[in-house]
């Protein structure tokens, strides 16, 4: 009977011990916010372009969390970030949803035809990341390192002096290409090879 | 030779031919002045260099072109003299085949130097001041990276142990460095021992590979006649490509590895290729900058395989000429090794200061890369990585575009050597996939700092605007409560006033109007009642009485009332009257205020009219119709002046009314300051940018009070005349 007593009093002594630590690490490392969230926040590109139909990437990444949305609508990260998306969640990844737009094929950026513009300062109230300097009836001017190449800036333009152009970083941004793939079989397919070289 | 020295190995490493004797037999020559030098701004790792001339200049030899823009940068000199004949994109010696920018000297063939000296003792002088002269001289590594040399002999005093000079020229065909120690070993030392002044180290070792004996020999006869030797030796090694590489040969000579991701100072070591040394030497004893350099031209197609001095610069196809090679039969032209060179399709690439080799091949030479065929495993890249990577895990990875697993697996790690490509027996270009990797992970990393960026100036904004939200809406909170305490205290005051002297402000008509109509009503009641009454025979005649009484008083009330409402209506009307000036925009004052407006935009669109007339521009006639317009304005702001001021006078206003909307205006003045001081005061409680804005209103309002006063006391003063 004693040995009966010592082993229960013993496992509600233990039991009382770990939920005292359990308790204890739940509120010291009590984890602020939805961690999920700031995980797909991570992987969206940031462009704060709201072509998700969300007003920038965070409140898209919260509603995926929520399961409220599709994780197929975010053109400008394009298939790697529905890819990326889909491994953290585990789902399948979906093809985009063309109807929030089509990947571009190069990173672009926003520049300002100066000597057409007015002044009129739209342009820099519908940058989402500030990335526009100017003042009213000055002349703007994008800073071009800070362009996400959103497209925001086009529509509030009145005279329509914005052009978004590829990013060319020449020499510094350069790097290999990827070998084209030339296997025994296709040697007789020389079209290929001679594509990947002009290319 | 120190036959005592314990040497390590790295793990994997291949043999390939080495094809070095071809270039060896004869002696190094010039490669003499070719017709146009091009000079690329890039060629060396860092900032592009800031060309210094414009087309057209004429330079001289060892003159500085182009300066370094920031510390991790070099400068640039001209090979020769001659004239600046363009500064535009060019082909440049890169992997790429891009083309970048090039300043174009077209030589005068005098070759004519700038006035320059070197140093005879460099042991007096400053470890600093060598440095910046090296820096002026615009030394690069002349291995094939081309990093900055100032940079990298920039390091803390004592943090240097061991000095490594690498000689060991790993890579088949080259033989630049060989033909430099045979026939300069004197030069070489010197750079060396300078070197060793500047970062004082320990011991200084070269590494030489066995396949130079004749060189090794060189160094050991120069070293035995230099009179400071002590530090320096000789290291000979075991050739194995590639333990030229920095870390391999940092391996072979002390045992220790470079950590990954680290650099060898942190193991107190630093390695400079031989070339760099020489290139010391010229900088610091003779003071010539870095113009031009030791190069291999070899390959079957070239008649005369030998080393070359070149200037910067120089086209490969002068180089081609020069050494009689069949431009026809060079199927592939590659520069630097054939391990790591890259083919250039041009032939007028420049020679840079990292190109140590041009191989003119021919098709049985360098046969085009064959077919790629699928991995089989074997391992054999494995076992030849000297870098103890796993080769063809990293090539699924990056034929995979999995770059994560790719980055995890050490691809940074990677010296692209190319000995697995060069054992692959399925000849799978590995070191091209490895290459693709790193350029996507690179470029990766650079999105993702941009997004993180992006996303921080975007939560940035958000809060700003979140805050400045907030701060109107305080603020239109804080003035409608200032609002309603004014209203508070204007409601209050002129009740205080209505009792004094009996005259009811015009918002209590209303409340008059319905306490007249209760005492009317009163009046008819007690009026039926006493009809009742006297109908009524039996009737108590007391109760007639009274309520006969009653009536004549509920009568008196009523005609109170009747007064007191006629008067407050004319009260009503006085100030109706007053306040109607304020509102009517067809007052002479606001219509005399109109015609000056008017008047001053006419005299400013004839001015614009003049200038635009007198510069001739095409905005003459819309000018003119400004003008025009502006005209007719003020000929219509004139006639309703005067119509007006027609009205006002057969209106005759008297002149109290007058007096009375100078008080109104007085205090109407006052309030207008007593609000600007508030809302200054606000402004600065809350430290807000618009204070300046809110001052200059406040010292506007006070001084339009202080006129109004002056003008009320005038307008007093006249009356009581």
């Amino acid at each position: 009977m004693t040995s009966f007593i010592v082993a229960v009093s013993a496992l509600v002594i233990l039991s009382l011990i770990f939920g005292a630590i359990l308790g204890f690490a739940a509120i010291r490392f009590k984890v602020e916010g939805n961690p999920l969230v700031e995980q797909i926040d991570a992987l969206l590109p940031q462009t704060q372009c709201g072509q998700c139909s969300y007003p920038g990437c965070s409140p898209y990444a919260e509603a995926i969390a929520k399961g409220e949305e599709g994780i197929n609508k975010c053109p400008p990260g394009g298939e790697s970030t529905i890819q990326a998306i889909a491994d953290l969640l585990g789902v399948e990844p979906e093809p985009l949803d063309a109807e929030h737009g089509t990947e571009k094929e190069s990173a672009m950026v926003a520049v300002i035809r100066e000597d057409e513009c007015i002044g009129c300062t739209k342009c820099i109230q519908a940058c989402p990341v500030d990335a526009i300097l100017g003042a009213a009836k000055q002349m703007h001017t994008v800073i071009e390192s800070e362009c996400t190449g959103c497209d925001l800036c086009l529509e509030p333009c009145p005279v329509d002096c914005i052009d978004m152009v590829p990013i060319d970083g020449g020499l510094p941004a350069w790097h290999w290409d990827k070998p084209i793939q030339i296997i025994a079989t296709d040697a007789g397919n020389t079209d290929a090879l001679n594509e990947g070289k002009a290319a | 030779m120190n036959t005592s020295f314990n040497l390590f190995d790295f793990v994997g490493g291949v043999h390939p031919a080495e094809n070095k004797t071809q270039s060896t037999q004869s002696s190094i020559s010039s490669a003499g002045i070719p017709e146009k030098l091009v000079l690329p701004l890039t060629q060396h790792i860092g900032a592009q260099s800031k060309p210094l001339v414009n087309v057209g200049d004429t330079v001289l030899k060892g003159q500085l072109i182009a300066a370094a823009q920031g510390f991790i940068s070099a400068n640039l000199h001209a090979p020769t003299s001659g004239k600046i004949t363009a500064i535009e994109d060019r082909a440049i010696a890169h992997q790429s085949g891009l083309s970048d920018l090039c300043i174009e000297i077209t030589t005068d063939k005098q070759d004519k130097w700038i006035e320059h000296s070197g140093i005879a003792n460099y042991q007096d002088i400053d470890a600093s001041q060598l440095i910046s002269l090296i820096q002026e001289a615009g030394v690069t590594g002349m291995g094939g990276a081309g990093f900055p040399t100032h940079v990298k002999v920039s390091a803390k005093p004592d943090a240097i142990k061991t000095l490594i000079i690498n000689a060991a020229e790993c890579e088949p065909y080259i033989t630049a460095d060989d033909m430099l120690m045979q026939e300069r070993a004197n030069d070489v030392i010197s750079g060396i021992q300078i070197l060793a002044h500047i970062l004082k180290p320990e011991s200084v070792l070269i590494g030489i590979e066995d396949n130079k004996p004749k060189a090794a020999e060189a160094l050991n006869l120069a070293l035995k006649e230099s009179p400071e030797n002590t530090l320096i030796e000789v290291i000979v090694i075991p050739t194995k490509y590639p333990s030229g590489g920095e870390k391999q040969l940092i391996q072979i000579l002390t045992g220790k590895e470079v950590p990954s991701g680290g650099l060898p100072s942190s193991l107190g070591i630093v390695c400079h290729n031989l070339g760099t040394a020489y290139a010391i030497n010229s900088a610091i004893t003779k003071g010539e900058p870095l113009i031009s350099r030791i190069t291999t031209m070899t390959g079957n197609a070239c008649a005369a395989p030998q080393n070359y001095e070149v200037l910067i610069g120089t086209p490969v196809k002068h180089l081609l000429e020069v050494s009689n090679t069949d431009i026809k039969n060079t199927s592939r032209l590659v520069m630097g090794g054939p391990m790591m060179g890259f083919t250039i399709d041009q032939i007028e690439t420049p020679i840079i200061k990292a190109s140590n080799c041009i191989i003119a091949a021919t098709k049985q030479e360098l046969p085009d890369p064959a077919m790629e065929q699928a991995c089989i495993r074997c391992g054999m890249c494995t076992e030849a990585c000297p870098a103890q990577l796993l080769p063809q895990q990293l090539y699924w990875f990056s034929k995979s575009s999995n770059l994560e697993q790719a980055e995890s697996h050490n691809i940074a790690d990677c010296i692209e050597c190319g000995a697995c490509s060069y054992v692959c027996p399925s000849n799978i270009p590995l070191v091209q996939y490895y290459r693709f990797a790193k350029g996507e992970i690179k470029q990766a990393t650079a999105d993702k700092l941009k997004s993180d960026r992006a996303k921080v100036r975007f939560e940035t904004r958000l809060a700003r605007q979140e805050r400045e939200a907030a701060e109107k809406v305080a603020k239109r909170q804080a003035r409608a409560e200032a609002a309603a305490k004014k209203q508070a205290q204007k409601k209050a005051a002129p009740a205080q006033e209505a009792s004094d002297s009996k005259a009811p402000p015009a918002a209590d008509i209303e409340l008059l109007q319905k306490k007249f109509d209760a005492t009317k009503a009163g009046v008819t009641k007690t009026k039926e009642k006493l009809a009742i009454l006297l109908a009524d025979e039996n009737a108590d005649p007391e109760k007639i009485e009274l309520l006969k009484g009653a009536l004549t008083k509920a009568q008196t009330k009523m005609k109170d009332a009747a007064k007191v409402m006629a008067e407050a209506k004319k009260a009503e009307k006085a100030s109706a009257f007053t306040s109607s000036d304020k509102g009517d925009p067809n007052t002479p004052e606001r219509l005399k205020n109109k015609l000056d407006l008017a008047q001053s935009r006419l005299e400013t669109a004839n001015k614009r009219l003049e200038e635009a007339k007198a510069e001739n521009s095409d905005k003459i006639e819309a000018f003119e119709t400004a003008v025009t317009k502006q005209l007719e304005r003020v000929n219509d702001a004139k006639l309703a002046l005067e119509t007006a001021i027609k009205t006002s006078a057969t209106n005759n206003v008297p002149a109290s009314v007058d007096l009375e909307t100078l008080k109104q205006k007085v205090l109407a003045a006052q309030t207008r300051v007593d609000k600007a001081n508030e809302r200054l005061n606000m402004a600065k409680e809350q430290n807000l940018e618009t204070v300046g804005a809110l001052q200059t209103g406040l010292d506007k309002q006070t001084s339009k009070l202080v006129d109004a006063k002056a003008a009320l006391e005038q307008a007093s003063t006249e009356e009581a005349k």
